[in-house]
């Protein structure tokens, strides 16, 4: 049979008493809401509304889940109230305790989704003030998931009874006049009132409140869904706070500029050439002490783009070049599929020396370079900076970030963005090609293997657009 | 200097205090008045640090007499300086208030002659939003350790929370770094807090009329990585700031490299992750029953950045395992990797009706993989996987990047 509700909780009520009273099971019955189906075979009057059904008591906690549910906009909720309301008065009414049962799991979901909505209508709404007449009046304009604005209007009248607001969307609306609620139809917003002037002071506090060298732009987003932004005004300065946010905190990390320790082995002319030729002699930190030569970085003075490893290692040591190991081929795979030819890259490393330690069969186990090293090498990292001149800088690694923005810098946080830097237009960091050779899970692997393509198509694809 | 400039400097100097919280209590504005507390606070905004914009978070000013060495605010940094006045403080918070910017004010302050003149100044702010203005949302005080006792007790008449840092984690590291502070002077307040607040809860459970103290009780933050002292320490200090002050929260905040920095201080922030697990350690402490030495033995007093606390405690203790859902108390299954409070609690009241099965885990959402080693279920029994010397590698989620991403919000749920 088919029922048609409201659609609002109190006429579903009506409607579920009656079906109960009748002893019509689920399965018999199917909802549709007002204006979508053909009139009610069930004529709410079967059973008046006030009627106590004998037998018929529901848990307290059942009537405060359906009145959230009954905001969801999912069409498949009265079945699914009627079905739990069916359970709960036929032989189990602890079900609601059973949290893993696939019908209060669901009416669980649904009544979360509604919940979160309400919270995040309470956190985003924005009012404008505007006088007419006189008078003082608080405008907003929201746009909610689901039918929740009768069920979060008190919540405002509670918290600003001395005001006169409205509060406007899509499907609904309300207002308050000091005294009580009155709701409305929905409204467009082109209606809303457009600015604030205390706007310009609330994007103030924002980007102030903000601290840097934390960037976590994942977990802003997990909390702040981007298809609110439309109606907040301060998120018009989140691209711009993370795009400056590494030079911001590079100039918190290195407050004094400390002179590299490699800059006293620096030749007089520091053209490419010579500065690779004058890297050979660098003593500047004990790397140079175990490994066979400096591995300079190679590549054209004009190169566009510049790649930044962590340090040579095994096979890059005995040859003298840098990436030519199985990172340096699984590298040139990935650059060549993005459409980047190693030829007109100029590419180097953080660290100018292979560290290792030894291996339980003798062998040469790359060792990450310390802090002190990677300070002492950035001498010679600088000096090819200033050489290239490059219009984008890709650092691969952490140490290689880190380089440049100091040891706050996460690859894990910030890998793939593309940052405004005093050192090129566009800098970007993405993972280490080592770090997905040696990543022992599988399934870690193949996902950072996939971020990895991902970040340098980006890189090309900003490097073209850099003309 | 116009009112958005100051602004500027002193958001700007208040953002390194991470109690920016606004739960608990309730309050509820007159028809003249405005704002509200009800449980839960409310985030109204994000930046792009991830962090929850739930207040407005100022300095009074940002001029100080004192001279903490990790603090941008010391005497002897030559960073730019403002000061608000009380009144400015109030219309600014009234503004963003009405247009739902913000649940409340969260003011503190450096030290400006003296530590009572200016709580007094802290104090004047408050008393002019509740009284003069009606306003019934979120207040926040910061309470200057030292000031007197007239003092505290009267901020606390008009805030909802009070705190007062404790800074670093040992006397020695305040000495070190902030020789005008000290335990003893900050536990003084600390003290008075605590005792105004129980009495305040006494008195009103007699008469629902007597004044509120600090409804929200007190918490208070510690700078972590600024000295080398270890999480045991940590640990242990915060531990016995909530047993004998009744605090709400101790927040800790991984030192945060600023301009200009001090040469005794270490030229880089600790791991963000070493953050999130002490707040992890600092949940078990205190909802899961668990002892300071469990999570940081004296063999190991630093938290394990690869694991988290409990992991790394149940890797330790294998001969506890595995534990039985379906029968085991309460407290036993707290202490299982993966298990939360909200989950633990749910499971004892499924299994009245049923017996709990991997499937009705599977439904709550629980990290199956890292819990199924340790646990017994109707339809499941660890096959010799907890003697595995290989046990740690499989249950340890496969990359940082998880932890991270959920570490705000575990910070407010605690669940583990
Ligand atoms: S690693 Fe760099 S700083 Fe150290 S000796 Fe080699 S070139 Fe010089
Ligand atoms: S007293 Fe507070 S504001 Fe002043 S220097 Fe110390 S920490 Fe900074």
């Amino acid at each position: 049979m088919r029922v048609e509700v409201g659609p609002d909780l109190d006429s579903f009520r009506t409607a579920a008493r009656g079906l109960l009273a009748r002893g019509v099971s689920p399965e018999q019955v199917l909802f549709t809401e007002e204006g979508s189906g053909q009139g009610s075979l069930l004529a709410p009057a079967v059973v008046p509304a006030s009627a106590p059904v004998a037998g018929l008591s529901v848990p307290p906690a059942f009537l405060e889940l359906a009145q959230k549910v009954a905001c969801h906009r999912s069409p498949e909720r009265w079945g699914l109230l009627y079905r739990v309301l069916w359970r709960l008065t036929h032989g189990e009414r602890k079900l609601l305790e059973v949290e893993s049962d696939a019908d209060v799991y669901r009416v669980l979901t649904l009544a979360k989704g509604v919940q979160r909505d309400a919270h995040k209508m309470k956190a985003f709404v924005r009012f404008r003030r505007v006088e007419r007449e006189g008078e003082e009046f608080f405008i907003a304009w929201h746009r909610p998931e689901h039918f929740i604005v009768r069920y979060v209007a008190p919540f405002f009248a509670r918290r600003f009874p001395s005001m006169r607001w409205s509060i406007l969307t899509p499907d609904a609306s309300v207002s308050w006049d000091l005294e009580q609620l009155t709701y409305g139809p929905g409204v467009p917003r082109s209606q809303a009132p457009e600015g604030d002037a205390l706007e310009e002071m609330w994007r103030t506090y924002y980007a102030s409140t903000f601290n840097p060298a934390r960037l976590n732009v994942r977990a802003m987003r997990a909390e702040m869904p981007k298809k609110h932004w439309a109606t907040l005004p301060e998120t018009r300065l989140i691209p711009e706070l993370v795009r400056q946010a590494p030079q911001r905190t590079s100039r918190m990390v290195s407050p004094k500029l400390e002179l590299s320790e490699s800059s006293r082995f620096m030749p007089e002319h520091q053209d490419l050439a010579s500065l690779a030729q004058a890297a050979q002699g660098c003593r500047a930190c004990p790397l140079h002490e175990r490994a066979t030569r400096t591995v300079f970085g190679e590549g054209p003075a004009g190169a566009r783009l510049m790649l930044v490893g962590e340090q040579p290692g095994d096979q890059e040591d005995r040859v003298g070049r840098p990436f030519i190991g199985p990172a340096g081929q699984l590298l040139d795979t990935v650059l060549a599929a993005v459409g980047l030819e190693r030829e007109q890259l100029y590419v180097t490393n953080a660290v100018k020396h292979f560290g290792w330690v030894e291996g339980e069969e003798k062998q040469r186990l790359h060792a990450k370079p310390g802090r002190s090293e990677v300070l002492a090498c950035k001498g010679w990292l600088d000096a090819e900076v200033a050489q290239v001149r490059p219009k984008m800088i890709l650092c691969l690694g952490a140490t290689a970030a880190q380089a440049f923005l100091g040891p706050g810098f996460r690859i894990n946080l910030s890998r793939g963005q593309i940052f405004e830097t005093p050192w090129a237009k566009a800098w970007m960091a993405t993972f280490h090609p080592s770090a997905l050779l040696r990543m022992p899970d599988e399934r870690a692997r193949a996902q950072a293997r996939i971020h990895f393509e991902a970040d340098l198509r980006r890189a090309a694809d900003t490097l073209r657009a850099l003309g | 200097m116009d009112v958005r400039k100051k602004l500027e400097i002193l958001a700007d100097a208040a953002k390194y205090d991470a109690s920016c919280s606004s739960s608990g209590g309730k309050r509820k504005a007159g028809k003249e008045g405005l704002g509200s507390v009800e449980g839960m606070g409310i985030c109204h905004s994000y930046t792009p640090d991830g962090r929850c914009v739930s207040l407005l978070k100022i300095l009074l000013t940002n001029f100080c007499i004192y001279d903490c060495q990790y603090c941008i605010n010391r005497i002897s940094s030559d960073t730019a300086r403002a000061r608000f006045t009380p009144a400015e403080v109030v219309r600014l918070t009234l503004d963003f208030y009405k247009r739902n910017y913000i649940e409340g004010l969260f003011l503190s302050s450096g030290v400006i002659k003296s530590p009572d003149y200016t709580m007094e100044q802290l104090i004047e702010v408050a008393r002019t939003l509740r009284e003069v203005h009606g306003f019934q949302g979120y207040l926040h005080l910061k309470a200057v350790p030292g000031a007197s006792k007239e003092l505290i007790d009267k901020a606390g008449l008009y805030a909802d929370r009070l705190s007062a840092n404790i800074e670093l984690p040992t006397d020695g590291d305040l000495k070190k770094l902030a020789p005008e502070k000290s335990f003893a002077v900050t536990g003084g307040t600390m003290k008075e807090i605590s005792a105004r607040v129980e009495q305040s809860r006494a008195e009103r459970q007699e008469s629902p009329k007597a004044p509120k103290f600090a409804p929200a009780g007190q918490s208070t933050q510690m700078i972590v990585g600024a000295t080398p002292t270890p999480d045991a320490a940590i640990l242990d200090t915060a531990s016995r700031l909530y047993t004998r002050f009744k605090l709400k929260r101790v927040y800790y905040s991984g030192y945060s490299p600023i301009p200009l920095v001090d040469a005794r201080l270490p030229a880089k922030s600790p791991p963000l992750v070493r953050e999130h697990r002490l707040y992890q350690a600092d949940w078990l402490l205190r909802f899961y029953g668990f002892r300071v030495d469990e999570l940081t033995p004296p063999e190991q007093p630093d938290l394990s950045l690869e694991l988290d606390p409990k992991l790394a405690w149940a890797l330790r203790r294998r001969e506890a395992f595995p534990v039985d859902v379906n029968r085991a108390p309460r407290e036993a299954l707290l202490r299982v990797p993966g298990m939360g409070v909200r989950t633990v609690d749910r499971l004892l009241r499924i299994r009245r009706w049923h017996r709990v099965t991997l499937a009705d885990l599977a439904r709550l959402r629980v990290p199956l993989t890292r819990m199924k080693p340790f646990i017994v279920t109707a339809d499941h029994r660890p096959t010799g996987l907890i003697d595995s010397s290989r046990l740690a590698e499989r249950v340890t989620p496969p990359s940082t990047q998880l932890s991270l991403f959920t570490s705000a919000r575990e910070a407010l749920t605690g669940e583990l």
